[in-house]
């Protein structure tokens, strides 16, 4: 006997892949040369301040020929919040790949052995995508530390001696990440600070200048052109959240009117 | 196509410990399977552990032996490490004497660590009304005092007072918020799930 919990569980995540099917063929099409749309309509994302600025920062940094740093938290990728730390690896791959031509390629930390290795190989697969896998250097995607806090002092160097212009904190995060927001400070570096635990949320929102906030760090890759799956990404996430939103008021009106028995 | 061997093997897994976590069917000895291949997991994340471990070790090697301005900061990882990892060799990481040590050292740097972070949000928080311009920071600022004196105990939540039941609502606020933003970041996991078991997301390709 199948428990209900489940089949409604297992229905969700099948939804939710067709919605990405869909929203994904949909994006693809209407990328073609064929079916070229104006530029505004096939961007289709909403504005976000912290995003803007960190294109402008990315920018900046190859024109001055400075160094970017992509922090991917200290999540396993065997734990509940590995899926943040997913959304750094490409956030980390479209970086690398976009900042190709600058004299000094990006760096990436990382507070996990297995995402230091994922790191690795994200930053080797864009260098080949890049048509430049020379540049590709295992140092520059470092384990810093085993333990929340071992992985920001080992974090706190490579922010000030390493001449980053930009520090992209994407992944799970404690509120020590703080630590990391005041050592870009101290360089005049930009950061864009995106953590999925609701503490380190709420201490990055007052300490960094460029926040994200809820599921906005699961955005990161879509503003980065990632591709046409994360961009299906956030719009299937739109239509679950207004399936929820229904059933919670649904569930709510239910109740007011007694029926509790579903 | 980006490495089709390593995406046909991460969808099939991936696949078989979703449906082994919806429909645990023993006749197929599907929970048997998908303990297996999580247990899996486990073992190569530790493995990638230490492999990252040494991968940081040659790092700080190469920042010691570097011809121009050599990092000496990185003698003493280097010395803490092979100090530590020969000892835990010795007496084995479980030995009292051992942790005792390591918790000696580990402990009061992570709590200096975790005070410094307590100081950079003070800060941080008495220059938030000049970062953000908008009502926000405003609010932020309003209701991490509000929820400062509501979590000293000054005022009462229980009882029958009015004052009382007003605390009690306040209280309860903050749990509202945080359950909306874990539903969004649920969604977002899920989705970023999703992407590696559709192939989309590659983050192993090499």
């Amino acid at each position: 006997m199948i428990a209900f919990e489940s089949l409604a569980g297992f229905l969700l995540v099948l939804l939710c892949a067709l919605l990405m099917l869909v929203f994904t063929i949909a994006r693809r099409r209407m990328r073609s040369p064929s079916r070229r749309t104006p530029a505004r309509v096939q961007v289709g994302l909403r504005p976000i301040a912290a995003m803007n600025e960190l294109q402008r920062a990315m920018g900046l940094a190859v024109e001055e020929g400075a160094r970017l740093h992509v922090s991917l938290g200290k999540s396993s990728l065997v734990a509940p919040t590995a899926g943040s730390a997913l959304v750094g690896l490409s956030a980390l791959e479209r970086v690398a790949q976009m900042s190709s031509i600058s004299d000094r390629p990006p760096i990436s930390t990382s507070g996990d052995g297995a995402l230091a290795l994922l790191s690795q190989d994200a930053l080797q697969a864009s260098y080949r995508l890049a048509h430049a896998p020379e540049l590709y250097d295992p140092d520059r995607a470092r384990l810093t530390g085993v333990t929340p806090l071992s992985y920001v002092a080992g974090t706190l160097p490579v922010i000030h001696d390493e001449h980053i212009s930009a520090n992209i904190l994407v992944g799970n995060f404690g509120p020590e990440a703080v630590l990391m927001v005041d050592a870009g400070d101290q360089r005049s570096a930009f950061t864009l600070a995106a953590a999925d635990s609701i503490p380190a949320q709420a201490a990055l929102y007052a300490a960094a200048k460029s926040p994200l906030i809820g599921e906005e760090v699961y955005a990161v890759s879509a503003y980065l052109q990632a591709g046409a799956s994360h961009f299906a990404s956030l719009r299937a996430q739109d239509v679950l959240r207004w399936l929820i939103i229904l059933g919670l008021i649904a569930g709510a009106a239910l109740k007011l009117l007694g029926i509790n028995g579903l | 196509m980006r490495a089709p061997v390593s995406a046909a093997v991460a969808i099939s897994v991936g696949l078989i410990v979703l449906v082994g976590y919806f429909f645990p069917l023993e006749a197929y000895n599907l929970p048997a399977v998908r303990s297996l291949l999580i247990e899996w997991g486990v073992i190569l994340a530790g493995v990638a552990t230490l492999v990252a471990i040494l991968n940081l070790l040659g790092v700080h090697w190469r920042k010691l032996s570097a011809s121009q301005n050599p990092d000496y900061n990185s003698l003493l990882v280097l010395l803490a490490f092979l100090v530590t990892f020969v000892a835990g060799l010795w007496l084995g990481a479980a030995h009292p004497q051992y942790q005792k040590v390591v918790t000696m050292i580990q402990a009061p740097i992570e709590a200096s660590l975790m005070g410094l972070a307590a100081v950079v949000l003070l800060f941080a928080c008495i220059r938030l009304v000049s970062h953000r311009k908008g009502w926000m920071g405003v609010v932020f600022l309003v209701s991490a005092v509000i929820f400062l004196a509501l979590g000293s105990g000054l005022l009462p939540s229980q009882g029958d007072s009015l004052l009382a039941d007003v605390t009690a609502f306040i209280e309860r606020l903050p749990v509202a918020g945080s359950r909306g933003l874990l539903i969004g970041i649920a969604l977002g996991s899920l989705t970023a799930g999703l992407r590696i078991l559709m192939g989309a997301d590659r983050p192993y390709s090499g």
